[in-house]
């Protein structure tokens, strides 16, 4: 192995715009995630369900949202690309040192990443021609392809949380590589569960919610019951899964990564009887003002007592841990997305219990104002966590073995502050379309769904998606003949 | 020997996303130059029909070349993207923005926006592959070595801007010969010979542009350059040649299939001789493939992920291909074809 670009003993002058740039990439590109792992399942649950009980509705949902699956697949196709140009672009350091520790992981994610853009294309295409059953079954392998991709981003990030699986030589470099330790670190099995479970209610509430809006506003029949019903109750049976997950997950950071914890919970000393914090901002010298106090709680979360010990943030020199300001980030990041995934729990159950009762839907109208917001709630649940998760882990790239500032490139930053705001422009480009897009998808399926039954019958539900049929253009030099039915439904 | 297998790999790797990822661009480039609105209706309607089921899967194989990149051969890696900063960072915008101007074209229905993604997408594709081919070239010359800063000398110099034009005169040629086999197939003769044409200039260009390189590259890459005119880098070469000058008969006689294979394994043949041309070296001529493969366990798990990656992606890159050369992912029935524009709205027809 070689010795990493000489650079950098304190913060260089681009830590702050690559920094700026990777966040801003990567929390646009998580918005896309939910949707890309778990809409392909709710979507293959409703197409069984129309299969299965020959549910022409059923099927109608399955088919549009199959479209807007495309597209959003589309658009993470290449905001993902970007980030692996960034890994290059922003941190040689990190890939150049430490790529063939962890970088397989990357190759895993990249193949099931392949399937699926293949198997997305099959299903989209395949509403018209293929055999209904065969079409089925070739969508789906989508969600284990889906899992399977998360698997490998996963074991990359929980292994820049919790690194092992390597031996350094004198020169700090690693070798004896174990590929297995690297993939299945400590902090592996809590990531991956709890991001999945967060990536299937995520994506549940945020397509109940657009059916929770259609009933707001009147729209009560059986396409937005339907529509409604299978994505929430998705969505509800992993949120109280979610809860005890979440848990296990901050335990499991108490334990491995515990100034990590520290950062998260604010503790500034190691002690016993910590209290809890909600919110409150953490200074420099260790005071916090602001916020609600609990007294003993925090030894009682981590521990289940409170005489347990929860390590503080001063257990380390202050180059090795996050900063106040860092600290209070982290810490308002984890209390954000507990606060929703309680508020998320109740609005489960409340869903639950009324269904156990009396076996119907929920009739108040703050139930469905509840359900609208879910879906947003739970993106910004998915930021928080991961602001938490990366925020935390500062000053380490790679936790206790290489610096962010170690990793970064030697471009110039006034280069990177011109690229972040290119970036900005293009991405600001990129999700106004895909908004617009997604809110012309909505029009022409009302418009269509309005024409049904009375006049001419509309386009196939994909036509208006960037994939589908288009007769925008004169093809043929015949002249307008009138649209066929679009095949099956 | 793992770090060769997979040195082997990646180079097939770049081959693969140059004919997929190539063909793609080259579709972006013809729609570049269609033509005004009115002209270039037709030829810009058969570049998105051909592309659509299929331009996803051709971009993946950028990502399976850095994750080769970065976890089989992590210096190399690290070295490139120091030295060929502004170059890949443009192609990345580049990629960004032809995407978007793809995916969005197609569902905007006002001309202005319609202009607006659809020039976007054309200009993103072509220039894209020219700074991913002045990255190339830039390391074929060897100028980019352990610790090379970005400077503009690594990527504006001979033999990059010949790798970059080559770059795109080869998506141009690529784009064009499977647009033609597009055309017959969804039966629209007239855009046959249209893209017939295009397929043969381009070629012309690829020709030349490729005798200029022999002559750039013997002052500039010496290395790279005696490695293309000996050995196996000159077989392949050659190879190279022959199967071009098939592609242009299948491409005269009859566009189809063949035509297809014949240009994908020109290029392909290309791209491995100079990949050949290089050896030892991943970066002529400071790094050799034994100095830049990262740990020997990595590697040996690459191949088996590779393996893997074969036996599971293959088949279904060939379902995908064949259900769509079937007709079974047509997107339009005759009828549709047929029709001129939406039932609701008839003045669709000409918004183009």
């Amino acid at each position: 192995m070689h010795t990493s670009v000489p650079l950098l003993a304190s913060a260089p002058d681009q830590l702050l715009p690559a920094r700026e740039l990777m966040a801003f990439t990567l929390a646009s590109h998580i918005i896309l995630v939910p949707l890309g792992v778990a809409l392909p399942l709710i979507t293959l649950v409703m197409h069984y369900r129309g299969l299965r009980h020959k549910d022409a509705t059923a099927l109608l949902l399955a088919r549009r949202w199959s479209a807007v699956m495309a597209v959003q697949f589309a658009v993470g196709v290449v905001t993902g690309t970007v980030l692996s140009f960034e890994f290059g672009l922003l941190w040689p350091g990190l890939m150049g040192r430490w790529g063939d520790v962890f970088g397989i992981g990357f190759g895993v994610e990249a193949w099931a990443f392949f399937l699926e853009a293949v198997l997305i294309a099959i299903y989209l295409y395949g509403w018209r021609r293929l055999k209904p059953r065969t079409h089925f079954l070739l969508g789906l392998p989508l969600p284990a392809a889906a899992l399977l991709g998360a698997f490998g981003i996963l074991a990359a990030n929980s292994w820049m949380n919790t690194p092992q699986g390597f031996s350094l030589d004198p020169a700090g470099n690693p070798t004896d590589v174990n590929i297995w330790k690297a993939i299945f670190t400590p902090m592996f099995g809590p990531q991956y569960w709890h991001f999945v479970v967060a990536m299937l209610l995520t994506a549940g509430y945020m397509v109940a919610g657009v059916y929770a809006v259609g009933r707001l506003r009147g729209r009560r029949d059986r396409y937005h019951r339907l529509g409604f019903t299978v994505p929430f109750t998705v969505a509800a049976v992993a949120t109280p899964v979610q809860f005890v997950l979440g848990d296990a997950i901050a335990r499991s950071v108490f334990h491995k990564q515990p100034v990590k914890f520290a950062a998260m919970e604010i503790v500034w000393k190691t002690d016993t009887r910590v209290p809890e914090y909600l919110f409150g901002r953490l200074h420099s010298d260790g005071s916090i003002s602001g916020g609600i106090k609990v007294p003993l709680l925090d030894s009682v979360l981590a521990g289940f007592s409170p005489n347990t010990k929860v390590v503080g943030l001063t257990s380390v020199p202050a180059d090795r841990r996050p900063t106040a300001v860092q600290a209070t980030i982290a810490h308002w990041a984890f209390d954000i997305m507990v606060l929703i995934g309680s508020a998320l729990v109740l609005l489960a159950l409340w869903y639950g219990l009324v269904w156990l009762r009396h076996r119907r839907l929920p009739e108040s109208t703050w139930f469905y104002r509840s359900a609208a917001c879910a879906g947003l709630g739970s993106v910004v649940a998915v930021e928080c966590g991961w602001i938490a998760t990366e925020v935390g882990r500062q000053p380490w790239i790679v936790y206790q073995n290489m610096r962010v500032s170690e990793a970064v490139t030697a471009t110039r930053s006034s280069t990177l502050w011109i690229m972040l705001s290119l970036v900005i422009v293009v991405y600001l480009f990129l999700f106004g379309s895909l908004l617009a897009v997604l809110l012309k998808l909505r029009t022409r399926w009302r418009l269509a769904d309005a024409e049904r039954g009375s006049g001419p019958s509309a386009d196939p539900p994909e036509s208006a998606g960037p994939y589908g049929p288009r007769a925008t253009v004169r093809a043929g030099d015949g002249g307008a003949a009138p649209p066929s039915q679009g095949g099956r439904p | 020997m793992t770090a060769d297998l997979m040195a082997g790999v990646l180079l097939l790797a770049i081959a693969a996303y140059t004919c997929a990822g190539g063909t793609d661009y080259g579709a972006g480039f013809w729609d570049l130059t269609a033509g005004g609105t009115e002209r270039g209706k037709r030829p810009r309607w058969l570049i998105d029909h051909a592309m659509a089921p299929v331009w996803e899967v051709n971009n993946v194989w950028l990502i399976f070349v850095f994750v080769i990149m970065w976890t089989g051969f992590p210096p190399l890696f690290q070295a490139v993207f120091s030295a060929m900063w502004l170059p890949l960072a443009l192609a990345a915008v580049g990629l960004v923005l032809r995407g978007a101007g793809f995916a969005f074209r197609k569902v905007v229905r006002r001309v202005a926006g319609r202009r607006l993604y659809g020039a976007v997408f054309a200009v993103a594709s072509l220039v894209t592959p020219f700074f991913l081919g002045a990255a190339v070239g830039g390391v074929a010359s060897g100028r980019v070595r352990l610790g090379t800063e970005a400077s503009a000398d690594a990527w504006s110099n001979p033999t990059s801007i010949v790798f970059g034009l080559l770059a795109v005169a080869a998506t141009a040629f690529l784009g064009a010969v499977f647009l033609a086999a597009d055309a017959r197939r969804f039966d629209a003769p007239d855009l046959i010979g249209y893209f017939r044409r295009r397929g043969l200039l381009s070629l012309t260009v690829l020709v030349v542009l490729g005798v200029i390189t022999l002559f750039v590259t013997g002052e500039d890459a010496p290395h790279v350059r005696h490695g293309l005119t000996h050995g196996a880098g000159l077989a392949f070469g050659i190879a190279a040649g022959a199967a071009s000058f098939a592609a242009a008969w299948l491409l005269i006689r009859r566009p189809g299939g063949w035509a297809r294979a014949s240009a994908a394994a020109a290029i392909a043949c290309a791209v491995i001789a100079w990949g050949l041309a290089q050896r030892p070296y991943l970066l002529p001529t400071s790094m050799t493939v034994a100095e830049g493969a990262g740990a020997s366990t990595t590697l040996t798990w690459l191949a088996f992920v590779t393996l893997v990656a074969l036996v599971v992606v293959v088949p279904a890159v060939v379902l995908l291909y064949w259900l769509d050369t079937r007709g079974d992912l047509e997107e339009l029935t005759e009828a549709d074809l047929r029709r001129g524009g939406d039932p609701r709205g008839g003045g669709e027809a000409g918004t183009t």
